[in-house]
This record gives structure tokens, C-alpha cells and sequence, in this order.
């Protein structure tokens, strides 16, 4: 196998190659270089807050146009911070969960050589890039970027009028359907993959929970963005073919839009979010030598969640005028599914309990995720009882929320899955100590950054406004604007760390070996990176993936391909499964 | 810094009070369990830190019945405080719901970006809002262009407000004072700044202030005066309904239609007749209305609306 990778040509080794490895880490790159750009949106946007009346610092560099003298104008800070949203949900979290992680871990975790259909994957990839630079590019339209939020509610997005914006919007459109299409292609994938081409012994339930979430995952995907494509091929019809499907003037439904919209993106949190569960529910049981707690209530958990996610979305609706009638089923629908959320998070406290803890840097982002996760979760209980969303909605607090759950819960674990699965990547190790400072200082002004939030939401300050300082009422809360802003600045700066480690590992880190942190599944079982075709020989699985500290056997791990010494006295269901 | 910061708006209208103690409810739920998490963490964390190489975990016995105990705890506790909250907040939210039938009905009309008011007695005012204390006040809404939300901090109400709909809200000040008006949905460029004023006042200033001056007030068509300009009053006359209907008494009356349903002439219904005539035909008439879609607007409409709800039957004749 690795002879016949020597001989492939650079570019099918590295640009159109059909290994998914490769491909994953093609996701990787172009998520993190995405992640970039909306982290810059995101600093101007906070500049933009805390300091509305100072030119922005290299504010000069940019045309005169969307910057006169270096002020944002409203116009273009709106563009600003709807493309910061749209980049980090279509082209960071999207891609980098299910993209990259979901196709370098689905075959080597399941032990199989590829994922079943290799080219439809590098399609997958080359489809999401052009979408993503359609998106990016823009930006340097006549008229600017997309400005109508990430929602792009009509009749704001479909008549150009309304907000001066003509291509840009059409462009960010047509980038949602394209990016859109290719995590379509890769959910066909991961799901066949998964369903047809484990290795010999790996039962359903003896696989990690990071394959669970990614199968689950997989399925939300191929379900719910069809609608996603069809509401934007709708909206772009009434931009561009003059169709009324939600302009009232024709006879058009405005909220029909919102609902097929949340119809999708209520899913799609799930979709940013329940990989990352996964991750860290395999990273937490590893760094603690302890089966994860409630290996199955995890795993249903998933499929609940996953289940009542599509019966939820009309809580994104509570003021949009919707019968109080249906408002009351979506209001129970969306209490009942913090239920699963809370059994997953007592479980993961579970796993860490009694265990032995090692705090590597994917260990300490991992218990991020469990803290600031939580957090999330029950800011979303405000939102679910109606009166109170009637106050909270569209303001701050929701800000809040969404950071909480999308970079304290979802960021942290790619952190925590970057950290844990680097070594497996580029076989090499990253510098465990300044990955360390890099959380540190990260998880300090995240909550720095975010936490206040809810405040500036309680007292009624509005999201998505250019100038806070419009109105007496939100003056006095000017100060807490600039202290978040300034801790936000920081938190984009400390991020420098862990692009630096990144890129000087890759080069100069410390080798890895197959098994660096002596965990259970199968990927560690190859070679570090492993070669195309992963494994030497498909190997043959025995047990579940969280045997560790097994009394009776000499190491405190048992990978997966290695049977359980007979005799050895089991204490988790998965071992009792396997042989029974 | 922070010492005039209103970290939580003053409570100035009914519900205001009853929202916040849900609130304060949710964030006491919030604040236990957010803590109680972060202290097990750091207290798990610390006592089972790995102290030598060699330590390994102690996994509880296979199929210990403490898990099962553990995992059905922690789904039901949380599950009986969800269900808490729910039945809760369903009584404010239906109280939120179903305005008074005393209530004052004000119009609003958003436009990008201000706020128009029209009172029931026909004074009309933009980005300010003038209303009596103490009495409960519905708001008809809708938008010329795009959606706005109508928000007031300090009544904790807020609405979208559609283009081509009518939504309503109700709320009724219960403290005197002037607070702040927003749009709360994002609708374009100067979203930022669409806002404005309520201003509540003891019932007699109200009166005094309807009675008072209307300068700056725009020149506009009263809804009798649209209807004869509109021609409306060629067809629907009030002696005679031989080409079409006559509109006295109409609003709040059941309609029968040509396919044979029969429906509630209320504001939406009335709108619906003028901007849409074709969607629905009362029975026993031609479709031959002309609509006046793009011909009037949203205020308009309502002038219109509030003429023809005026239209009442004297009493004791029968129609
Ligand atoms: C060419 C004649 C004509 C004109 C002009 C006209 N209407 Fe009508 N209108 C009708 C007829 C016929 C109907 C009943 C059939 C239908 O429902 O369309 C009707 C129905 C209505 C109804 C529903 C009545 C009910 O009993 O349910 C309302 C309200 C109404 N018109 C208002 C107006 C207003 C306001 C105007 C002026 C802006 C107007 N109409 C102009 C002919 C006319
Ligand atoms: C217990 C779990 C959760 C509950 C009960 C919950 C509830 C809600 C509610 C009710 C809203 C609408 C609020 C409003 O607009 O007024 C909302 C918004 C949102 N939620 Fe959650 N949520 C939960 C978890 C999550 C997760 C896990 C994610 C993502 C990973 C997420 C991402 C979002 C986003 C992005 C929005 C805002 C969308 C927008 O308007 O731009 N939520 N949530
Ligand atoms: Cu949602
Ligand atoms: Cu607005």
C-alpha cells in the first residue's frame, strides 16, 4: 500500500486525492483558514461596539468607501457581522466537525481502509472550496457582502432595495446552496461508511461515542439541508426571477422562510454541536482510565436529542407571531430536549469520577467544553419559556447563548479533538505547554468576553445594532461594551499560540508514536499518520472502546483488537457483551 | 463605572413583574446548576488527579445498580424542573396572549426605520407613543416594507411585525413616565437607530393631550375622506346593497362567503377584502372589486379599517 503511495503524483497525493485522510485534513485547513477571517470580522464587529466613535486601528487600510477615515459605517458593519456569523456556521463549524474530523476519523475509528465512496469525498471537498471563496469574495462586490444576519429573513434578503446590497447577497446565497451540497455528499458518505464497512467484530455498540455522534450527525445532515437548499433556491428565485414565494405583495408567505429556515438550522446546532460531544466524551474517558460512564444512556442520548431536534425549531418563532397554541407544544418540545443534554453532561462527570486525571491540554478543553456547555444549555431554558424569550429574544442574551454553546461548547472541542488527535494527523506532537497557556488564557477571556453578555441582554440591549450608543438607555452600558471588547481583543490575540504550535509542530514537534496517550480505538492502532489504506491488517475487534483500568490486565487500557486476557473479571457492559 | 447602569429595566407595566419572577426563577435553576458543575469539576479534578504513573481508575463494579440509581436521578430531576418552568410559563405566556376585551386598539405601522402610531381617535404621531396609565392598550401591527419587532424594555413586551399580516400585543403601563422604544429585529442599515419613545400619562393628561395641538402633524386623509376619494362609496352605499355590500355593521359580524364558509369580519378580514379582494367573496355578490394593492398604504388601510369599524347600525334597525 505505502510503495503505491510513493508513486502517486503530488497532486493526487495532496489536492485531488481521494484518501480520506488527506481530505479531512483539506477540511481542516480550510476551515481554520476560515476561522481566521471570521475571527478578524469578529474583532472589527467588537471594535465597532466598545468604541463606536474611534477610527479602527488599520481602519485606513480600507477603502474609503465601507471605511471613511477608518469609522465603520453602518452599512458595512452590518455586512461585517453577518458574514463573521454565515463564515464561522457554513465554512468553520460545519466543515470542520463533520468535514475534517468526520472523514479522518470515520475510517480509521471503524477500521476500515476509506469511506465507501473515495471520489464522491474529494468531490465533497472541491465543492465546499469554491462555495466558500463565493462567499468570501463578496466582499469585494460593488454593493458589498451579504448584510441581512445569517438568518437572512425576507423581505429583507429578497428585494435588494431594502438593503442596498445586490450581488453580495445573491453570492451568499448561492455559497449556502453550494456548501450546503457538498455536506450533503459527505453525509452519504459517513453514513454507508458507517453502516456498511466496519471491521469484523465492531458491533453497533461497541463503537466510540465520537462515531455515534458522527453517524447521528450524519443523518441530521442528509434530512435537514435539502430544506436549507430549497428555501435558499427559493429566496433566490425572488431575487433574481421575480417569484413571490415569501414577498406578501405577491401573495407570498414572510414566515413560511422562517419556518423552513429553522426547520434546517435548529438541526444544524445539533449538527455543530453533538460531534463535539462525541470527541469529548472519548477524550474524557481517555485522560481519566475509566469506561465512560453510561456508555448507552450516551449513545441514545445522541439519537434523543437528535430525534426531538426536528420538532423544535419554532422556538426561534415565539415573537414572530405564531399561535400560542403551537408557541406552547414548541415551548414543551424544547424544555424536554434539555433533558438529554443534562443526563450527557452528569454522565461525562461520571466518567471523570474515581478516575485517574491526567490534564493534557485535549483533557483540560474537554472539561471546558463540560463547564461552559452547561452554561449554554441552561441559558436556553430562558429562551424555551416563552414570557421570557418575549423579553430576551433578539437581544444580547441570545448572543450569549450562541457563543456559549458554539465556541465554549463546539470550539473547545475542536480544541480539545485538535490537541488529542494531532499526533494521529501529522504524526508528530504538539507543544503540550503552550497548549496549555493557550487554554488557560482562552478559557479566561472566553468567559470574560461572553459571560457579560447576558448581562448587556437582561438590560434589554439589543444584538445587531451598529451603534450602541444611539440610545440614552444602552449609555450607561457602554463600559461593559468596551471591557468586552477589550477582552475580546485578547482572546483573538492568545489564539497566535495555538496557530503558532500548529504550524511550528508540524515541522519541528516531537514524533509521535501509534498510541501516544494509550487509548482504546481503533485508530491508534495504525502507524502515526497512517499510511493510505490505514491499517497493515483490518483488525479484528473484541470489545468496546472504553476498557480501561481493566483489573487483570497489566497496561490500564485494552485496545479494541486485543482480546481480554480469559479470565480477566469485566467491568463494563461492552467487555460482558463481547463475550458473552 | 457602572453605577447608573440599569443592569434590569424598571418594571413598568403589568406583566412586567410576573415575567421577571420566571426570569429570576430560571436564573436561580441556571446559577445552581451552572456552579454546582463547575465545582464538581475542579473537585473531581483535584481529588482524582493522577498522583503516579502507575494509578490507574476505579470504574464502579459491572452493572452496579448506583449507576442506574445515579442516571434515572439526574434525568428526572431536571426533567420535573423543565416541567415546572413549562407550566409556569404557559400561564404568562396565555395571559401575554389574549388581550383584555377594554382594551384601547392602537395602530402601528413600521417602516424602515420609524415608527408610525395612529390612535383610535385618529391622531396620529411617529416614534412617539402616547397612552394612558392604568388602562390595557392592544397594538395592531404591521410593516410597509420589511419585519421589524416592536420592543419595549421596560414593559418586557416585544413583537415581530410583518409585512402583509397583522400582529397584535397588548400591555397595559401601570407607572407614568417615558421609556424606550425599539425595533428589536434587525431590518437594515439604520436598524440601529429605529426607535423612539412611550410615554405614559394619567388618563386625564391624555385626554388633555389628544384635545390639545396637532402641530407637526403631517396632512393626512381621514379614513371617511379616503373612501369617497377612493370611490369605495360608488359601489357600497349605505341604502342600498344591489352591487355591494353595505359595510355598516360589518366589523365583528360572521360573513358568509360564495364557497359556503362563514368567517369573522375583524381587522385582518377587512384588509384582506380591500387589498385581496379576489381571496374571499362574500355570497350573493359578483368578484367585480377592484383591488387596491400598491394603491394605499399600510396607514391608509387602517384610516379605512377604522372608518369602516365605525360604521355602526343605529339602534333598533335591523339590516
Ligand atoms: C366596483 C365596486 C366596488 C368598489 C369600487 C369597492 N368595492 Fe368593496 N366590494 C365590492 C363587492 C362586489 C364586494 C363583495 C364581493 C367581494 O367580497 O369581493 C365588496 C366587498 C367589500 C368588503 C367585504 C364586505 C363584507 O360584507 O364582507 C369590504 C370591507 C370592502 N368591499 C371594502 C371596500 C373599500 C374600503 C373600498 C374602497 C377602497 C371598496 N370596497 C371599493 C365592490 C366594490
Ligand atoms: C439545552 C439545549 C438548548 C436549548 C433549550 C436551546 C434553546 C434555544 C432557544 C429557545 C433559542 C431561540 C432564542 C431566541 O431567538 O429568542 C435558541 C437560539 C439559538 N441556539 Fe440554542 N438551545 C440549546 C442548545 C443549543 C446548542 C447546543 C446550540 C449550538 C451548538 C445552540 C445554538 C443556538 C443558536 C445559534 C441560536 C440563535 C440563532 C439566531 O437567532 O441567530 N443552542 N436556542
Ligand atoms: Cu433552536
Ligand atoms: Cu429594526
Amino acid at each position: 500500500m505505502s510503495e503505491h503511495a510513493h508513486k502517486t503524483p503530488f497532486i493526487r497525493k495532496y489536492i485531488f486525492s481521494t484518501d480520506h485522510k488527506v481530505i479531512g485534513i483539506q477540511f481542516l485547513m480550510m476551515s481554520l483558514f476560515f476561522m481566521i477571517i471570521g475571527g478578524l470580522l469578529a474583532m472589527m464587529v467588537r471594535w465597532q461596539l466598545g468604541f463606536p466613535e474611534k477610527a479602527m486601528p488599520l481602519g485606513t487600510l480600507f477603502p474609503d468607501k465601507l471605511m471613511p477615515e477608518g469609522h465603520m459605517g453602518p452599512e458595512f458593519y452590518n455586512a461585517v457581522f453577518t458574514m463573521h456569523a454565515s463564515i464561522m456556521i457554513f465554512l468553520v463549524i460545519i466543515p470542520i466537525l463533520a468535514g475534517a474530523f468526520g472523514n479522518f476519523l470515520v475510517p480509521l475509528m471503524i477500521g476500515a481502509r476509506d469511506m465507501a465512496y473515495p471520489k464522491l469525498n474529494m468531490l465533497s471537498f472541491w465543492v465546499a472550496v469554491p462555495g466558500g471563496l463565493l462567499m468570501a469574495s463578496s466582499f469585494f462586490t460593488d454593493t458589498g457582502a451579504a448584510a441581512t444576519g445569517w438568518t437572512a429573513y425576507p423581505p429583507l434578503s429578497a428585494v435588494a432595495d431594502y438593503t442596498g446590497v445586490t450581488a453580495g447577497q445573491s453570492m451568499w446565497i448561492g455559497a449556502v446552496l453550494i456548501v450546503g451540497t457538498a455536506s450533503i455528499m459527505g453525509a452519504v458518505n459517513y453514513i454507508t461508511t458507517i453502516i456498511n464497512m466496519r471491521a469484523p467484530g465492531m458491533h453497533l455498540f461497541r463503537m466510540p461515542l465520537t462515531i455515534w455522534a458522527l453517524f447521528i450527525t450524519a443523518i441530521l445532515q442528509l434530512l435537514a439541508t435539502p430544506v436549507l437548499a430549497s428555501v435558499m433556491g427559493m429566496l433566490l428565485f425572488d431575487r433574481t426571477l421575480g417569484t413571490h414565494f415569501f414577498a406578501p405583495v405577491g401573495g407570498g408567505q414572510v414566515l413560511m422562510f422562517q419556518h423552513m429556515f429553522w426547520f434546517y438550522s435548529h438541526p444544524a446546532v445539533y449538527i455543530m454541536i453533538l460531534p463535539a460531544m462525541g470527541f469529548v466524551s472519548d477524550i474524557l474517558a481517555t485522560f481519566s482510565r475509566k469506561p465512560i460512564f453510561g456508555y448507552k444512556a450516551m449513545a441514545f442520548s445522541i439519537m434523543g436529542i437528535a430525534g426531538l431536534g426536528f420538532i423544535v425549531w419554532g422556538h426561534h418563532m415565539f415573537q414572530s407571531g405564531m399561535n400560542p397554541l403551537l408557541g406552547t407544544t414548541f415551548m414543551a418540545s424544547t424544555m424536554v430536549i434539555a433533558v438529554p443534554s443534562a443526563i450527557k453532561t452528569f454522565n461525562w462527570l461520571g466518567t471523570i469520577w474515581r478516575g485517574s486525571i491526567r490534564f493534557t491540554p485535549a483533557m483540560l478543553n474537554a472539561l471546558a467544553f463540560v463547564s461552559t456547555f452547561i452554561v449554554g444549555g441552561l441559558s436556553g431554558i430562558f429562551m424555551a419559556s416563552t414570557p421570557v424569550d418575549m423579553f430576551i429574544h433578539d437581544t444580547y442574551f441570545i448572543v450569549a447563548h450562541i457563543h456559549y454553546v458554539l465556541f465554549g461548547g463546539s470550539l473547545f472541542g475542536v480544541f480539545a479533538a485538535i490537541n488529542y488527535w494531532y499526533p494521529k494527523m501529522f504524526g508528530r506532537m504538539m507543544n503540550e505547554a503552550v497548549n496549555t497557556v493557550h487554554f488557560i488564557l482562552t478559557f479566561i477571556f472566553f468567559n470574560l468576553t461572553f459571560f457579560p453578555m447576558h448581562m448587556l441582554g437582561m438590560a434589554g440591549h439589543m444584538r445587531r445594532i451598529a451603534d450602541p450608543t444611539a440610545y440614552d438607555f444602552l449609555k450607561p452600558l457602554q463600559p461593559l461594551n468596551e471591557f468586552i471588547t477589550i477582552n475580546a481583543l485578547i482572546l483573538g490575540a492568545v489564539q497566535v499560540l495555538f496557530a503558532g504550535n500548529f504550524i511550528i509542530s508540524l515541522f519541528a514537534g516531537k514524533k509521535a508514536e501509534r498510541n501516544p496517550w494509550h487509548a482504546n480505538s481503533l485508530e491508534w492502532v495504525a502507524p502515526s499518520p497512517p499510511p493510505h489504506g490505514n491499517f497493515e491488517t483490518i483488525p479484528t475487534v473484541y470489545h468496546g472502546p472504553y476498557e480501561f483500568s481493566v483489573p487483570g490486565v497489566v497496561e490500564d487500557y485494552l485496545p479494541q483488537d486485543r482480546p481480554a486476557p480469559g479470565g480477566a473479571p469485566s467491568h463494563t457492559p461492552s467487555l460482558s457483551t463481547a463475550r458473552a | 463605572m457602572m453605577q447608573d447602569a440599569p443592569l434590569f429595566p424598571e418594571q413598568a407595566s403589568t406583566i412586567a413583574s410576573q415575567i421577571d419572577n420566571l426570569f429570576f426563577f430560571a436564573l436561580g435553576i441556571a446559577a445552581f446548576f451552572s456552579i454546582l458543575i463547575a465545582l464538581l469539576i475542579v473537585y473531581l479534578g483535584v481529588r482524582y488527579r493522577r498522583r503516579h504513573a502507575a494509578q490507574t481508575g476505579e470504574a464502579p463494579p459491572h452493572g452496579s445498580k448506583a449507576q442506574t440509581v445515579l442516571e434515572i436521578t439526574w434525568s428526572v430531576i431536571p426533567f420535573l424542573i423543565l416541567m415546572v418552568m413549562f407550566i409556569w410559563g404557559v400561564k404568562i405566556y396565555f395571559t401575554a396572549a389574549r388581550p383584555p376585551a377594554d382594551a384601547i386598539q392602537f395602530y402601528v405601522v413600521g417602516k424602515q426605520w420609524m415608527w408610525k402610531i395612529q390612535h383610535p381617535e385618529g391622531r396620529r404621531e411617529i416614534n412617539e407613543m402616547h397612552v394612558p396609565v392604568g388602562r390595557p392598550i392592544k397594538l395592531l401591527m404591521t410593516s410597509e416594507d420589511v419585519i421589524h419587532s416592536f420592543f419595549v424594555p421596560a414593559f418586557r413586551i416585544k413583537q415581530d411585525v410583518l409585512p402583509g399580516r397583522y400582529t397584535t400585543m397588548w400591555f397595559q403601563a401601570d407607572k407614568v413616565g417615558t421609556y424606550h422604544l425599539f425595533c428589536s429585529q434587525y431590518c437594515g442599515a439604520e436598524h440601529a437607530k429605529m426607535g423612539g419613545w412611550v410615554v405614559v400619562m394619567e388618563p386625564h393628561e391624555y385626554q388633555a393631550w389628544l384635545a390639545g395641538e396637532k402641530s407637526g402633524q403631517a396632512e393626512f386623509m381621514t379614513g371617511a375622506e379616503l373612501f369617497a376619494a377612493r370611490a369605495c362609496n360608488t359601489c357600497h352605499r349605505p341604502d342600498t346593497s344591489a352591487r355591494a355590500p353595505i359595510l355598516t355593521g360589518l366589523f365583528g359580524r360572521q360573513v358568509g362567503l360564495q364557497d359556503g364558509r362563514r368567517v369573522a369580519a375583524d381587522e385582518a378580514y377587512i384588509r384582506e377584502s380591500i387589498i385581496e379582494p379576489q381571496a374571499k367573496i362574500v355570497s350573493g355578490y359578483q368578484p367585480i372589486m377592484p383591488t387596491f394593492k400598491g394603491q394605499l398604504t399600510e396607514e391608509d388601510v387602517i384610516e379605512l379599517i377604522n372608518y369602516i369599524k365605525g360604521l355602526k347600525a343605529p339602534e333598533g334597525v335591523a339590516r
